[in-house]
C-alpha cells in the first residue's frame, strides 16, 4: 500500500524503515515515529469509528490524549486492549487494530438509524425510557444498551503480561517536556537537584516537534539533560494524578510500543513519585467550536492538522479550511500550505487581526466576520457551509475535505486542580488558569496561559529555577532560550454556532441542544448537567469541549462562564489500565500468604489447603480409600470422637498482657471477669465492641500474678490487638500494662479425643497431667520432647483435649513426638473442616455466628456478662434493640431427612409459609452446616432464629431460593453433642 | 499523606490505621445510653481542622493524635496519645 498522503520530507518519522500494520483487517504501512492515527491518515483513512450513541461516522479529531473519536481495539487475543486512542498508540511492525462502536461494517453501521431517531433520544433518554417494567431491566434493556453502546471489548482472557510498580523521590518533578518543561528541567537540573522529567509522548518536545525552526534548540536541550547525572527522563510516562503531600501517580508504558514485552520486562509500570517541588508544564488542549456537523470525519483541531503535517509528514486532507477565533491558530494554515495542501478558506468571526492581515497578504481567502454553519459529506467531509457571524444572509458552500477548527486553548490544569489549587478565570484567554498554589507546585507555559515557544520556554526556565531554589538548591548556569514571537492566543468568545447536531462532546454524542435540555429539566449546575447529559464523561474527559458545554449552560442560565465553572478535575487525568493499577498484586501475589510453623509437616501429610484470611490452613488430609472429601473429614472427626486427633491451631491470635494492672485491664476489655482467675487456670472470654455487639472470643490464661496469655480468633487477631492498644493508649492511660503480639512466636497444636491424655502424658515432662492434678481449664509450664512448652487443658471439639504451645521453631519436633506417641492409639491429624464439624456438633460459635451483628444473648452467652464492674460494650449492650427478646437466637438444626443437605445462608421459614410475628417470611438464617459423625448422624447446623428457644422441637424449612432448595429441618438445642459437658472433664 | 510520627519520622499513610475522631471523650461507665450513642455514632463532619487518632500499625504501634485539615489533608500537629498537641510552628 502506498502512503499517498505522506510528504516526501520533514518531520520526525524514519522514512527509511517501513512498519506493516492492519486496521479492520486491511493491510497498511507506516514508519517509525508514526502513531496509529498518523499512519492511518498517511494512507488516506479518514473514517475510524462510529459514535457512541448515534453511531455517526467519526474521523481522527486530534493528535493527542484528548482524542474523542479514534478509539480502537489494539492487538488481538489475550492482549486485545479496548478504547485505545489511535492518536497516542505508537506504531509498531505487525500492529493490528479494530474500530469500535459499530454493528456491521464501519462504512455502513446498522445502528446509525439512531441518528434519525435523534430528536427522541436526547439527553436523559435512557433514564426516561428504560424504566418500566422493572423486570425488563436485566433481561432486555441492559443487554440492549450494552450492545448498542458497546465500548471496546476486553479480551476476556487473562492478561499474559506483567506490570511493575516503582516508588521514586525527587527534589523537582517536571511534568511535560514541551518548551516550558525542557527549560524547567534544565534550569532545575543545573542546581544539582534530583530531577525527574516525565513526558507522556515517546518523543520529548511537545509542540517543539511541530516547529522545525526550533529543532536545534530541542536537540541541544535533550543533550544537556542527558548529561545531568541526577536528572532522570521518563518518556512514555503519563502523570495522571496529584495527591496529598507531594505524591503524584504516573503510568510508564514500557512495552506498549512493541508487539510483545521482551522477556522479564513489564508492559507498564505504576510510579508513585514523592516530589519536594513540582513544575507542571502540561501544555494545553485545543478547544473545539460547536457548530452543526462539527463531528464529521475531516473536521480536526487546527493544531492537530499542523502536527500531522510537521511532525509526521502527513497531509490530513487535500483541500483545507480553517475556522478559528484567534490568531494562534493561523500557523496551521501556513504549515499546511507548506505541505502542499490547498487552503480553500479561512473563516473567522472577527473583523480584523494581525494574523488575518498576514494571511490575506499571503493570498489566502479570509472570510472575516464569518462562521462555519454546516458540513456535508456522507462518511467524510467534502463541503463546508460559511455564513455571516451575525446569522444574516444565506450560507455559501466552500469545498474542504479537511476543516481545521480552533476556538481557543484549554490549559491542561488537571494536575494543578487536583493538587488543591483553585482555578482563576482569565477573560482574555477565555480560560481557567491555575490559581494560587495549595501544594508545592507551580505551572509553566501553556498550562497557565503562556503560549508560544519563546515565552513558554522563558516561563519554564523561571519555574525550574524557582522550584530548585524552593527545594534548597541554587540554580547555576544560564542557557539560551528560543527567541520566537508568539501569536495572540486570546479568542473571540464564540463557543457555538447554533443549529442541530452542534456537538459539545463528540465522544459522548452530547450536543449543545442536550445541554439546554438538561438546563430546562432542572439540571442547571455544571456537575448535574454533566451527569445528565454524559458531557465530559468519556475517555477524553471533556479536554476539548468541556468548557464549550459550560459556555452553553452559562448562556442558558443567563450567567457568565466563570460563574458556571467547570466540573471538578479528579484523577485520572488520562485513562489508565487496570493492569498498571494492579501491578504485580494479582493471582497468588494479590496478598501475602501466611504459613504456620507446621506448614511443611502438613504438606508432607498431603493436606488440602484452605484459605483462612491470608493464612494457609490444612482443610483435610485425604487418604487412600476416602471416597470423597466428606469421607476424609468424617474420618478425621471420628478419630477425635473415638480415639485421638491432632490439629494445628497456630493461627489463633496470641497476645501477652503483663503489668501490675493486667487483671484490671482484662476485666475492662472482657465482658466476663479475669481478676478472679487463679494462676495456672484458663477461662473462656468474650469481648464486646463499644456498641455492645460481640467482637471476639477466646481462651485467656493466667500464667503469673501479673501475666496473662490472651488468645483471639484467627480472623480478629489484628483487630483485637489494635483494640487493646487503642484503649490502653487513650482511655486508660493510668493502667500499667504492656502488650505484645506473640502469634508468630508461639506455635500451638490441639490434641483431642478420649485418648488425648495417653498421648499428652507420654510426651509431656515436668507436669502431672492426671485429671486430678491437671483438670479441665488447667494451664501449666512443662517440657515436651525436650522443648519448653505451655500446656492448656482446653477444648473446642467437646472432647478431652489439650493444647500445647511451643516456640514456633520447635513446632515440627513437638508434632512428630505427638504423632509417634499417638500411633498406638490411632492418632490422626485433622484439618479445618473436621475442626468445624466438631465445633458445630458441640454448638460452639465461630466466625459465621460472631458476624458483628450478634449480641452475647443472641449467642446464648448472655450469662457471661458480669453484673458488676465496667467493661467495653456494657452500656450499649442494654440498648432496647439489643435486648429485644424476639431477636434471632442461636439454635441447632437437624435435617428431618438426615441425608438431605441444607446450606449456610438459607433462610428459615415456616413450613406453611406463614409470616412470623414480625410480619416477615424469613425468620432467621443458617450460619454453619456440617454432617454429624455421632448418632443420630446426618446433616446438622447452627442458625440464628427469631424466638429461637420457643421454636425448639418444631420443624421449619431451610429455604435457599438461589439454589432452588428447600429442606425440612428440626429446630434443636445448639448443644447437639454431650450437652452435660462431661467429656471435656473426663 | 505523610504523617510525621514522633518516633519514626514522616511516614506514608499506608503504615497507619485510622482510629477515629480524637475530639470526642469516651463517656464513663454510668453515663447512660444517650452519652454512649453520642460518643459512638454522632460526629461533626468539619470542613477544616480536626483532630484524629492514627495508630502507627505498620510502624512503632504508637497511637498518635493528629491534627489534619479535612479539605487539604494538611497536618500541622502530631503528638503521642496523652501528650498535648502543639501546632507545628512551621
Amino acid at each position: 500500500m502506498t502512503q499517498r498522503h505522506r510528504l516526501a520530507t520533514g518531520g520526525h518519522v524514519d522514512r527509511a524503515r517501513r512498519l506493516a500494520f492492519r486496521f479492520d483487517g486491511k493491510s497498511f504501512e507506516g514508519h517509525p515515529g508514526d502513531t496509529l492515527a498518523s499512519a492511518l491518515l498517511a494512507n488516506g483513512v479518514r473514517l475510524v469509528g462510529r459514535s457512541f450513541k448515534y453511531h455517526r461516522p467519526r474521523g481522527i479529531f486530534s493528535a493527542g490524549i484528548e482524542e474523542p473519536n479514534a478509539l480502537v481495539e489494539l492487538r488481538e487475543g489475550a492482549r486485545r486492549e479496548p478504547n485505545t486512542r489511535a492518536t497516542v498508540a505508537e506504531l509498531f511492525d505487525g500492529l493490528s487494530a479494530t474500530s469500535q462502536h459499530r454493528i456491521g461494517s464501519l462504512t455502513f453501521d446498522w445502528m446509525s438509524v439512531n441518528g434519525l431517531l435523534a430528536p427522541w433520544i436526547g439527553a436523559g433518554f435512557y433514564y426516561k425510557t428504560f424504566m418500566w417494567p422493572a423486570a425488563f431491566w436485566e433481561r432486555v434493556y441492559e443487554p440492549l444498551i450494552r450492545r448498542a453502546a458497546g465500548l471496546g471489548r476486553a479480551s476476556g482472557e487473562p492478561d499474559p503480561d506483567h506490570y511493575g510498580t516503582m516508588h521514586a523521590h525527587c527534589d523537582v518533578l517536571v511534568v511535560g517536556s514541551g518548551a516550558a518543561g525542557l527549560a524547567a528541567a534544565r534550569a532545575a537540573g543545573t542546581s544539582g537537584a534530583r530531577v525527574i522529567l516525565a513526558e507522556q509522548d515517546f518523543l520529548l518536545g511537545g509542540d517543539l516537534l511541530a516547529e522545525p525552526g526550533q529543532e536545534a534548540w530541542r536537540a541541544g536541550m535533550i543533550a544537556a539533560l542527558a548529561a545531568m547525572p541526577d536528572l532522570r527522563v521518563l518518556p512514555r510516562t503519563t502523570v495522571f494524578g496529584f495527591y496529598d503531600h507531594g505524591v503524584l501517580g504516573a503510568a510508564e508504558r514500557i512495552a506498549d510500543h512493541l508487539p510483545e514485552p521482551p522477556p522479564h520486562t513489564p508492559r507498564q509500570r505504576f510510579w508513585t513519585i514523592r516530589a519536594k517541588e513540582v513544575v507542571l508544564a502540561t501544555g494545553a488542549h485545543e478547544r473545539l467550536i460547536a457548530f452543526p456537523g462539527n463531528d464529521r470525519p475531516g473536521v480536526m483541531l487546527a493544531g492537530a492538522a499542523r502536527t500531522y503535517a510537521r511532525r509526521h509528514g502527513v497531509r490530513a486532507g487535500e483541500t483545507a479550511a480553517l475556522f478559528a477565533t484567534h490568531d494562534g491558530a493561523y500557523d496551521s494554515v501556513f504549515a499546511l500550505a507548506e505541505a502542499g495542501i490547498r487552503i480553500s478558506a479561512i473563516v473567522d468571526p472577527r473583523t480584523d487581526s494581525p494574523a488575518m492581515q498576514k494571511a490575506r497578504a499571503a493570498g489566502f481567502d479570509v472570510r472575516a466576520g464569518s462562521v462555519v454553519s454546516g458540513t456535508a459529506g456522507r462518511n467524510a467531509l467534502h463541503t463546508i457551509e460559511i455564513r455571516a457571524a451575525d446569522g444574516r444572509g444565506r450560507g455559501s458552500p466552500c469545498p474542504a475535505d479537511l476543516l481545521m477548527i480552533s476556538g481557543g486553548w484549554n490549559p491542561a490544569v488537571h494536575l494543578a486542580s487536583m493538587s488543591g489549587a483553585k482555578l482563576a478565570w482569565d477573560e482574555g484567554l477565555q480560560a481557567f488558569l491555575p490559581g494560587e498554589s495549595a501544594q508545592r507546585e507551580r505551572s509553566a507555559g501553556a498550562c497557565r496561559g503562556v503560549h508560544g515557544i519563546g515565552p513558554a520556554a522563558a516561563d519554564g526556565a523561571a519555574a525550574g529555577r524557582a522550584a530548585a531554589k524552593a527545594a534548597g538548591f541554587a540554580p547555576a548556569a544560564e542557557f539560551a532560550l528560543p527567541d520566537a514571537q508568539a501569536a495572540d492566543h486570546r479568542p473571540l468568545p464564540l463557543y457555538e454556532v447554533k443549529g442541530s447536531k452542534a456537538f459539545v462532546d463528540i465522544q459522548d454524542d452530547v450536543t449543545a441542544d442536550d445541554i439546554r435540555l438538561a438546563h430546562r429539566e432542572g439540571f442547571t449546575h455544571v456537575e448535574h448537567a454533566k451527569r445528565y447529559t454524559t458531557h465530559s464523561m468519556g475517555t477524553d474527559q471533556g479536554k476539548t469541549g468541556g468548557i464549550v458545554g459550560a459556555a452553553v449552560l452559562a448562556e442558558a442560565r443567563g450567567e457568565r462562564l466563570e460563574q458556571v465553572g467547570l466540573p471538578r478535575f479528579r484523577p485520572y487525568a488520562a485513562p489508565l489500565t487496570w493492569g498498571t493499577m494492579a501491578g504485580d498484586a494479582v493471582g497468588a501475589h494479590f496478598q501475602p500468604t501466611r504459613r504456620t510453623a507446621l506448614h511443611a509437616v502438613h504438606e508432607a501429610a498431603g493436606a488440602v489447603w484452605m484459605d483462612a484470611g491470608i493464612w494457609k490452613r490444612p482443610g483435610w488430609y485425604p487418604k487412600d480409600g476416602d471416597a470423597d472429601l466428606w469421607a476424609s473429614i468424617k474420618r478425621e472427626a471420628r478419630a477425635v470422637r473415638e480415639r485421638v486427633g491432632i490439629c494445628d491451631v497456630s493461627t489463633l491470635g496470641k497476645i501477652t498482657v503483663e503489668g501490675p494492672d493486667a487483671a484490671t485491664f482484662l476485666d475492662r476489655v472482657y465482658a466476663n471477669t479475669f481478676s478472679t482467675l487463679p494462676i495456672g487456670r484458663a477461662r473462656y472470654g468474650l469481648m464486646l465492641r463499644e456498641d455492645g455487639l460481640v467482637f471476639d472470643d477466646g481462651t485467656t490464661s493466667r500464667v503469673g500474678p501479673d501475666r496473662f496469655f490472651v488468645t483471639t480468633t484467627t480472623a480478629q487477631a489484628g483487630p483485637v490487638m489494635q483494640h487493646l492498644e487503642f484503649h490502653l493508649a487513650t482511655a486508660w492511660r493510668e493502667l500499667d500494662v504492656s502488650l505484645a503480639s506473640v502469634t508468630d512466636q508461639w506455635a500451638a497444636v490441639a490434641i483431642a479425643g478420649p485418648r488425648a491424655r495417653d498421648v499428652v502424658g507420654a510426651i509431656v515432662e515436668d507436669l502431672d497431667v492426671s485429671n486430678e492434678a491437671f483438670p479441665f481449664m488447667a494451664v501449666g509450664e512443662c517440657r515436651v520432647a525436650g522443648i519448653p512448652a505451655r500446656l492448656f487443658r482446653i477444648s473446642f471439639s467437646g472432647e478431652l483435649a489439650y493444647e500445647i504451645a511451643m516456640p514456633a521453631g520447635y513446632a515440627a519436633r513437638v508434632w512428630q513426638a505427638a504423632m509417634a506417641a499417638g500411633a498406638p492409639h490411632g492418632i490422626e491429624p485433622y484439618g479445618l473442616e473436621a475442626l468445624g464439624l466438631l465445633r458445630i456438633e458441640k454448638g460452639h460459635v465461630a466466625g459465621p455466628e460472631l458476624n458483628g451483628q450478634t449480641t452475647a444473648q443472641d449467642l446464648g452467652l448472655g450469662r457471661m456478662m458480669k453484673k458488676k464492674g465496667a467493661f467495653i460494650g456494657r452500656a450499649m449492650a442494654q440498648r432496647p434493640g439489643l435486648v429485644d427478646p424476639a431477636r434471632p437466637r442461636l439454635v441447632g438444626l437437624r435435617s428431618v431427612d438426615p441425608a438431605r443437605q441444607f446450606r449456610p445462608g438459607a433462610h428459615l421459614i415456616a413450613r406453611d409459609r406463614a409470616s412470623g410475628s414480625d410480619g416477615r417470611l424469613s425468620q432467621g438464617w443458617v450460619t454453619s452446616v456440617t454432617q454429624s459423625v455421632v448418632q443420630p448422624t446426618g446433616w446438622i447446623g447452627l442458625a440464628m432464629l427469631r424466638e429461637g428457644e420457643a421454636r425448639i422441637g418444631t420443624t421449619m424449612l431451610a429455604a435457599n431460593p438461589l439454589m432452588g432448595e428447600e429442606t425440612e429441618v428440626r429446630i434443636v438445642s445448639p448443644h447437639m453433642y454431650d450437652p452435660e459437658n462431661l467429656r471435656v472433664r473426663s | 499523606m505523610l504523617i510525621p510520627c514522633p518516633h519514626c519520622g514522616p511516614r506514608d499513610e499506608v503504615e497507619f490505621t485510622y482510629r477515629g475522631d480524637a475530639t470526642v471523650m469516651r463517656p464513663g461507665p454510668e453515663d447512660g445510653i444517650e452519652a454512649w450513642d453520642d460518643y459512638l455514632h454522632v460526629r461533626r463532619n468539619p470542613r477544616g481542622w480536626t483532630v484524629e487518632w492514627w495508630l502507627h500499625s505498620a510502624g512503632c504501634r504508637a497511637v498518635l493524635k493528629v491534627r489534619r485539615h479535612t479539605v487539604s489533608n494538611a497536618i500541622d500537629g502530631v503528638a503521642l496519645a496523652g501528650q498535648p498537641l502543639e501546632a507545628d510552628p512551621v
